[in-house]
């Protein structure tokens, strides 16, 4: 275990190096770098000649001309975004970022650009096909139980629910389904689609604008939603942009232009060019 | 869409990216092993040297840079570097950040690794030389360095190439994890594209199918290589 | 970052980890006996003669070969679920669990390594130490049990420690099959803390002492094996006299 103790004090010395490299300055911002997944259509996509779009870049580009500043949108991996924007690679995160308390530990956000709601989704010829609620919109404040979530909890008794991994929504889906179904987490949305597909899961829990996308393919036809669309601040303030830290005036900047491209109308013009339903918060 | 124009060269079609990953992997893994043959010639030296804390610290290398998942070491590389570099820039008052750019972090790191693996190669390649060919050299009074550029060298390499290949093929497949750092190498352009069409097994498929052709076009260097490098060898084979 | 070595944190996370231990060994143990036997299967086929056979074992490790492992898991596990014929038939009890189908992936590709280095190995016994048996009367399987395996074995195990050793960091991606397995853990644990580098660093620790004993343990049996050929280091003969 000599090794293993030489490898770990070796690799803390650089952690702490890391932590220590970023400092907090008042920068004149004239331009800033701007990270996104390109691959999470429709807020950020990549077209085949390589160019970024999707609501997010044509929200940012309105904004940004607002404040007057130059925004370079590069793209890059999520599961690296966040460290990297605490290392200082990149200035903004612009991924359907939601605020959640666990983020707001280690990154800034500005105020939420769009709050979407969440559903269930099942096979539409199965027998969870019409679960109680369904067609209906409620919004939760929190993840206390209430009678809409009991009705679901005895529809959804010893069935199996695919979620993705790490958002807020699979906080909700344990909190209050883990004692009654199974519970499977995946690494991706679509993925949760395709074993929901495959039967291996029942039922799938996910962003409604995001199976609003996926109800497109073909190969999904067998699906739909299931129960209620279920809103508020269960899901915390909504989508952000993500920011270091130390750069408060960055935020200041962020949100007056947000308020503004709210104001004007802006953003649900392009919430319902790519999403065909109102995400303003 | 049909797969033709998605996967064409047309305005619709990601064939022109596709083949920019495939471009960059090659670069990318192509830096990669002439990094680890550096590395890896270090490292077999040290392991085979009569000196103790040599062999510990060939050893080390290969242990660590083979038992740690590659993931890490890629991580480790892309943000280790960039602070250790934004350290270096205050020490000389050069206020900010210094970024690493994510191609040579992803090469360095998959290539430190390769190292480990050619290390292992290089040693063994050594060790099958035949000791009675080396005694034969220093008896007709070869010098140290002759010795090992006429005897060493030509054997050693002879005996490495096969497994040089196997490493070059996970090098190859370690590159892909430079994914994570948004290298816009194969994998990570076919993540795009299955993420901005929703095609996933589509692109999934056309990785595949890339990847297959370059251990085709590798696996025919190889095989030349070793023509080439047996020349002299052939008499046993026959 | 808290730029303080954060004790109680990483003992916290150490124990999450270790809490999934058993399904990484469980993998890893699983898919290297499939992939053991079904490589002995292609080794044979390769060494057989039979044109048909060699040719398709040929394809088999052209393909797992040189293609990335995380394609092959998501094509067998997303993919073939997609067929109504596959979810039919008497294979989908197995097919449909995410554990199996991460062994059977893993077996698989893990196969193909195997057997180019059982190959290797087998070609490495020497044509003499054969005739000399032969000469002896051996033959048939008392032959390969007596001269042909224990020699191959030998020379097998290095390259075969070294495959082990891939196959248990390879066991991380079962994670993308819904395998709860340590990176996937890490992973999720990052994403609750955004501590990338030290938790990465405990994973990478637990990874390591799994590798260890494993080279250590194959190491041991090739001490054994070659009781009769040891000798010092040779570079100190020949370069450093």
């Amino acid at each position: 275990m000599m090794i293993a103790r030489a490898l770990a004090s070796a690799l803390l010395s650089a952690t702490l190096i890391a932590g220590a490299a970023v400092s907090a300055e008042a920068k004149d911002w004239k331009s800033v770098t701007v990270v996104t997944e390109g691959a999470y259509e429709p807020w950020n996509l990549t077209n085949s000649d390589g160019t970024v779009g999707g609501f997010e870049p044509e929200l940012l580009k309105d904004l940004c001309g607002r404040m007057k500043i130059e925004c370079k949108v590069v793209t890059s991996d999520f599961d690296s975004a966040i460290p990297s924007l605490v290392a200082g690679k990149y200035d903004v995160i612009m991924d359907a970022l939601s605020i959640t308390d666990d983020r707001k530990k280690v990154i800034a956000f500005t105020d939420p650009y769009a709050a979407t709601p969440a559903v269930f989704v099942a096979d539409k010829t199965g027998p969870l096909a019409k679960a109680p609620g369904t067609d209906t919109t409620i919004k939760l404040d929190t993840d206390a139980r209430t009678p809409t979530m009991d009705d679901l909890r005895k529809a959804f008794k010893g069935k199996t629910i695919g979620i993705q991994s790490a958002t807020v929504y699979s906080t909700f889906v344990t909190n209050n389904f883990k004692d009654v179904a199974t519970i499977r987490e995946y690494k991706t949305s679509p993925e949760h689609d395709l074993d929901l597909a495959a039967g291996r899961i029942d039922l799938a829990f996910d962003d409604a604008t995001y199976f609003t996308a996926a109800f497109a393919k073909a190969e999904n036809k067998d699906l739909g939603y299931t129960g209620p669309q279920i809103g508020g601040l269960v899901w915390g303030p909504g989508e952000a942009f993500g920011i270091r830290q130390g750069d408060a005036d960055l935020v200041a900047m962020f949100n007056k232009a947000i308020a503004e491209a709210k104001q004007d109308g802006t953003i649900q013009k392009l919430s319902m060019k790519w999403f065909k339903l109102n995400v303003v918060p | 869409m049909t797969w033709l124009t998605l996967f064409g060269f047309g305005e619709k079609g990601w064939g022109g990216l596709l083949v920019i990953g495939l471009l960059v992997t090659v670069a990318v893994t192509g830096c990669a092993l002439l990094i680890g043959a550096v590395f890896g010639a270090l490292a077999a030296w040290a392991k085979l040297s009569p000196k103790i804390w040599a062999r510990v610290a060939g050893d080390l290398y290969t242990t660590v840079f083979r038992g740690v998942p590659e993931l890490l070491i890629i991580f480790l590389f892309y943000f280790g570097g960039s602070s250790a570099l934004s350290s270096l820039g205050h020490l000389f008052g050069r206020e900010g950040f210094i970024g690493v750019p994510t191609f040579l972090a992803g090469a360095l790191a998959v290539g430190v690794i390769s190292g480990a693996y050619q290390a292992e190669v290089f040693r063994a390649a050594f060790r099958a030389v035949n000791r009675g060919e080396i005694e034969a050299a220093r008896a007709v009074g070869m010098p140290l360095l002759l010795r090992f550029r006429r005897i060493i060298v030509p054997q050693v390499l002879r005996f490495a190439i096969p497994g040089l290949g196997n490493v070059w093929q996970l090098s190859l497949k370690d590159s892909a994890l430079v994914s994570v750092t948004g290298l816009a190498e194969l994998m990570r352009t076919a993540q795009m594209g299955a993420g901005s069409t929703r095609e996933y097994f589509g692109f999934y498929i056309a990785a595949a199918a890339l990847y297959l052709v370059l251990t085709a076009l590798s696996n025919r260097v190889v095989d030349l290589a070793e023509a080439r490098v047996g020349r002299s060898f052939r008499r046993r084979l026959a | 970052m808290t730029g303080m070595l954060d004790l109680p944190f990483l003992l916290d996370v150490m124990g999450r980890l270790l809490a999934v231990l058993p399904m990484t060994l469980a993998l890893f143990i699983l898919s290297i006996s499939l992939g053991a036997v079904l490589a002995l299967t292609l080794t044979w086929m390769r060494v057989s003669g039979i044109g048909i056979l060699d040719r398709v074992a040929r394809a088999y490790v052209f393909v797992f070969r040189g293609s990335p492992l995380l394609v092959q898991m998501f094509l067998i596990y997303y993919g073939l679920g997609q067929f109504p014929a596959v979810r039919h038939s008497v294979a989908w009890p197995v097919l449909r669990e995410p554990f199996a189908c991460a062994v059977i992936s893993l077996g698989l590709c893990t196969a193909a390594y195997s057997a180019e280095i059982f190959r290797g190995a087998l070609l490495a016994v020497g044509d003499r130490e054969v005739e000399a048996a032969r000469a002896c009367g051996m033959s048939g399987f008392l032959l390969f049990r007596r001269i042909i395996f224990p020699i191959a074995l030998r020379a097998a195990l290095p390259a075969y420690s070294t495959e082990m050793i891939l196959m248990v960091k390879s066991t991380s991606l079962a994670s993308i099959l819904t395998v709860s397995e340590m990176t996937g853990v890490a992973q999720k644990l990052i994403a609750q803390t955004y501590r990338t580098m030290e938790i990465f660093l405990c994973a990478a620790l637990i990874y390591l002492a799994i590798n260890f004993v494993v080279a250590r343990l194959v190491g041991l049996l090739e001490y054994r094996l070659s009781r009769h050929s040891r000798r010092a280091p040779v570079l100190a003969q020949v370069l450093h006299e």
